[in-house]
């Protein structure tokens, strides 16, 4: 027992103690966190303005008048569908690739490279999950915008959009978190991110275990430590509106 | 009695759908209506009441035919309509208050993003409205504390405070419950005594009798009938509206 303990204290600071290897972790763990911070604001609101002319279009597009708005409104709509059609169609590594190898292929700023293309990347799940919460709004909501004199913006802005946010809340949570996660391939394209920092203590300790069991242990604690915040923010919520 | 006419309908026409299956909700609408009327329109469903009160406004397109509201063609595609809807204030069967505002801030949105009051004017008009309607202590509330008759007065507060120079009624009791309808009826007759202009979509005939200066009957999208509440209610001319009152009183 005693030998068994001593095995996995050695292995410990083999892995972590020694050359404070502890700090690739750490570095990793910051990449990892601001990769997946700013990519979410990228996909709630470029997600959000997909969504408000999806639902739009989805609604109106059929019994508008033929004129300028019209031509408008659906060539946006075509461009939203292309635009999740491609984006969910394609494995979220390669997008990553495409922009850090082919798009961007000047720049060297990987991070942001990274932020741009999971944002883009969450951007078409965002889009998808608010056009429910927007299609759930009831329609009631809209016409009494509308009667009040706000235009179809102001009504969606005002009235119909911070309801359908609330309401798809816990999905954006799940985003959130399925984003965190699968920020851990950033590794492809030499961002030195969690994943990558656990690679990394591996390769120069040649030891798996205690690396990778770290890194998931990590990942587990940011992912109930952010549901948590999530569910104290929906009770919030509830409690202010009812 | 022929004084201003505010709302002018000619030949009103509104489609469902395209082609062969498309269902003709109005089929030839004319109406005037003037500064101070009420005007209650009655008529079983589906005869294109809601349809009609609804084109007024513009919530549903007119498929056919001409508004003139205060002078302007409101069907014409250069005509700003939500320039045209400030001034007419719409109530609605499910109230549609919004549930994430409190009842202060439902009512002083448009007011105040419509820049027609400062944040401090809309506070007072909206406590003073609340007085009226006697729901003052409800004014921080959110609508899913209220009553469903408490959430209808808020809903007629609302649409007061933008002061329209209309006020549209589309089935404003229909979703309460009976021991509601009394409080929401009182409101829009204190309103009709005040001499706003009001059209009601209502199956409120007592309502209809004792506030109204005309009662229109719609059926199948056309005005069967109109005359002032006697005439409609002792005495109707056509059978299909004989045949609707005697199923209801």
């Amino acid at each position: 027992m005693s030998e068994w303990f001593d095995g996995i204290k050695a292995q410990f600071i083999l892995n972590f103690v020694e050359k404070s290897r502890w700090r690739y972790l750490l570095t990793g763990l910051f990449n990892t966190l601001k990769i997946t911070f700013f990519a979410v604001l990228i996909g709630i609101a470029l997600g959000t303005v997909i969504a408000i002319v999806r639902s739009t279009a989805d609604r109106n597009l059929n019994a508008m008048r033929h004129g300028p708005g019209r031509t408008i409104l659906s060539f946006f709509d075509k461009i939203c569908r292309l635009y999740l059609t491609v984006v969910r169609g394609t494995p979220v590594v390669i997008q990553l690739m495409i922009f850090y190898y082919v798009i961007f292929a000047s720049s060297r700023n990987s991070v942001l490279i990274a932020i741009i293309s999971f944002g883009l990347n969450s951007a078409a799940y965002v889009a998808e999950v608010v056009r429910g919460g927007i299609m759930s709004v009831d329609i009631g909501q809209t016409e009494a915008g509308r009667s009040l004199g706000f235009n179809y913006v102001q009504t969606m802005w005002l009235i119909v959009v911070p309801q359908a946010l609330k309401n798809v809340l816990p999905a954006l949570a799940n985003e959130f978190i399925v984003l965190l996660k699968e920020t851990s391939v950033a590794g492809y394209v030499a961002i030195k991110d969690l994943t990558k920092g656990g690679d990394i203590i591996r390769g120069a300790t040649y030891s798996p275990f205690m690396p990778l069991i770290a890194v998931a242990l990590i990942y587990l604690v940011l992912v109930v430590f952010f549901s948590w915040l999530v569910g104290k923010l929906e009770r919030r919520l509830r409690n202010s509106d009812h | 009695m022929t004084t201003n006419v505010l709302i002018k309908v000619t030949g009103l026409e509104k489609h469902f759908g395209k082609g062969e299956n498309a269902v003709r909700a109005l089929r030839g609408v004319d109406a005037e209506i003037t500064q101070g009327e009420k005007l209650v329109v009655i008529g079983p469903s589906g005869s294109g009441k809601s349809t009609f009160l609804r084109c007024l406004n513009r919530l549903e397109e007119p498929t056919g035919g001409q508004i003139i509201f205060d002078g302007v063609d409101i069907t014409s595609p250069s005509c700003d309509i939500n320039h045209v809807r400030r001034r007419m204030g719409m109530v609605f069967q499910q109230f549609n208050l919004f549930p994430h505002k409190t009842v202060l801030q439902n009512i002083t949105l448009a007011p105040v993003k419509h820049k027609l009051m400062t944040r401090e004017q809309a506070n007072a008009r909206a406590m003073e409205l609340l007085n009226r309607v006697g729901l003052v202590e409800k004014a921080a509330a959110y609508p899913s504390q209220l009553s469903g008759g408490q959430k209808q007065r808020i809903a007629i507060v609302r649409a007061l405070a933008m002061n329209p120079e209309v006020m549209l009624f589309d089935e404003p009791t229909s979703a309460l419950d009976p021991e509601m309808v009394g409080e929401v009826l009182q409101v829009m007759k204190d309103l009709a005594r005040e001499g706003m202009t009001m059209v009601v979509v209502t199956h409120e005939m007592g309502f209809a009798r004792e506030v109204s200066d005309r009662v229109m009957f719609m059926d199948e999208g056309r005005i069967v009938e109109q005359g002032t509440p006697g005439d409609i209610f002792v005495n109707p001319q056509n059978k299909r509206t004989q045949d609707f009152l005697s199923k209801l009183l």
